[in-house]
């Protein structure tokens, strides 16, 4: 006899769950991605966190991969999901490479290449469970883009991933702007993943700062930022408190 | 080329290391009317002879947008062309779909290649009858290939294929350094030149051809009758109000005139050499 009941309505179009060979939920994840465009290019920063659930597992996941000769790809959500995807843009950028024709696949058409695998798992109900934020710069044009799990694109001047919308967009809105120095965005970025690290239960201390131009990709090695925790609001947090404990 | 016992199927090799069944595609290709291809570093002219059957009837149509970057001209079996076409349509229309991206022209003319290959080498197939002039740009600026039913292809700065295309070619290997950096409407100017010579005699008007253009920041299309009589009369205007003491230029192969006739707008400074006619 089945104890633990899985209840499907009446009418459900998704199959018996037994047979079941497609991700339902996620296991080990990323958190929040924030990228910006900046005068020379793309910034973009990641945590180096993998969590299981509701445990800090792994501490030195880099979610930041480059891609090709101009884009740079940033995934929050499962992670094993995000190596698939990196196996399949590392074939097709071989086959772009076989071509061997002074022809190259730039970041926007990495970016809908990827929009279509998205949408087309997600019309499948097997989702690959990320988030991903795909930025580059090819012939001097700078490009920076989001693809959700189910297939959601824009490109935009900043975007971000997760928690990221909700915390650091706010501030990248108020502080962005165009042709921003590459000192200048670091900060920005850095006032983004502290406020993500204060508020963000998943986050850790420990990030990676990547730049993407014209001449390549680099990325920073793993730093940590330093935090205040002496605000009066943090000494005594119960004292206002209302309850019985 | 005779008939022989080599010749029956395409999977068959001859002693020598020829397959007769696409040789005779070529032939195929030779006998069908001219098109033309020049090009420059930024744009493509295609252009071909388009003549009806008969007065009753309309004219072939030889050339084909494959995309707003790529057109095509073809020479030999037009039904195979079209087929040729629609393939290529679809290959453009499937890559901008998944890259937002055109496709470079130099891909797609691999991929035609390949496909013409593939009836090289099956005995339940027969090689496509049709040559195919394919311009179009990608990121290195702009090409003018030349696929042939072999599944062989070319790039060329220009060419011109089927029937009477020896006398287009001539003019072309005359002229073609020139044509690098030359201005487009120039570049169109040739293309005409190069099919009359490919008339042998015959009047040029704009009924009997049909000329397209591509280029950066100029999606291929192609130019209506008005258009095209219109520079048709414009350098043959020219070449009626110059003498012979002009700036010698162009057209050779035209029986009336022994004298070298001047090109319109493009005489200052060019410079070429007179011909031997």
């Amino acid at each position: 006899m089945n104890f633990t009941a899985s209840k499907q309505p009446e009418n459900c179009l998704l199959g018996p769950e037994s047979d079941s060979q497609r991700t339902l939920y996620p296991y080990v994840t990323g958190t929040s991605v924030v990228a910006l465009k900046y005068k020379d290019g793309i910034l973009m920063a990641a945590d180096m966190g993998g969590s299981y659930g509701s445990t800090l597992r792994y501490k030195s996941v880099e979610r930041m991969k480059p891609i090709g000769k101009h884009s740079l790809l940033g995934a929050s959500g499962e992670i094993s999901d995000f190596q698939e995807i990196l196996k399949y843009l590392d074939e097709l950028i071989l086959y772009d490479n076989m071509w061997d024709d002074g022809n190259s696949l730039g970041p926007k058409e990495v970016h809908n290449y990827l929009t279509r695998v998205m949408y087309n798992r997600r019309n499948k109900f097997n989702p690959l469970w990320n988030s991903l934020v795909l930025g580059g710069v090819k012939k001097g044009e700078k490009y920076l883009g989001t693809v959700s799990m189910i297939g959601v694109n824009f490109e935009d001047n900043h975007v971000a991933t997760g928690f990221g919308n909700h915390l650091a967009r706010p501030i990248l809105r108020q502080e962005w702007h165009e042709n921003l120095s590459f000192e200048d965005g670091v900060k920005l970025l850095e006032k983004c993943m502290r406020v993500l690290l204060y508020r963000d239960r998943s986050a850790i201390n420990k990030l990676q700062i990547a730049k993407i131009t014209e001449e390549g990709m680099t990325i920073s090695p793993p730093y940590s930022l330093k935090t205040y925790w002496e605000f009066s609001a943090f000494e005594n947090p119960t004292q206002g408190a209302v309850g019985s404990w | 080329m005779f008939r022989n016992q080599y010749d029956t199927d395409v999977t068959t090799w001859s002693p020598a290391g020829r397959l007769f069944q696409v040789e005779y595609a070529m032939e195929a290709v030779k006998q069908g009317s001219a098109a033309i291809g020049l090009r420059s570093k930024t744009h493509v002219v295609l252009g071909c002879v388009n003549k009806a059957n008969s007065e009753l009837s309309s004219h072939q149509k030889k050339i084909f947008k494959v995309d707003d970057h790529i057109g095509v001209a073809i020479a030999g079996l037009t039904a195979d062309g079209r087929v040729l076409s629609r393939y290529m349509r679809n290959e453009c229309i499937n890559y901008s779909f998944t890259y937002e991206s055109p496709l470079p022209v130099g891909r797609l003319v691999v991929q035609l290649a390949d496909k013409a290959q593939v009836c090289t080498q099956r005995s339940w197939k027969r090689p496509y009858g049709v040559g195919l002039l394919v311009a179009g740009l990608d990121e290195s600026g702009a090409h003018l290939y030349y696929n042939c039913p072999s599944g062989n292809y070319f790039e060329y700065q220009a060419f011109a294929i089927g029937s009477r295309s020896q006398a287009a070619k001539t003019y072309l290997e005359r002229r073609f350094e020139s044509f690098r950096d030359t201005t487009r409407d120039n570049l169109v100017k040739d293309a005409l030149m190069a099919i009359r010579e490919t008339l042998q005699g015959e009047t040029l008007k704009s009924s009997v051809c049909t000329v397209a253009v591509v280029g950066v920041g100029e999606p291929f299309h192609v130019l209506d009758q008005g258009t095209v009589q219109q520079m048709i009369d414009a350098f043959e205007i020219v070449a009626e109000q110059e003498g012979p003491a002009a700036e010698p230029d162009v057209d050779s192969g035209q029986e009336a005139s022994a004298e070298p006739e001047p090109e319109q707008g493009a005489a200052a400074g060019e410079g070429v050499a007179p011909m031997d006619i």
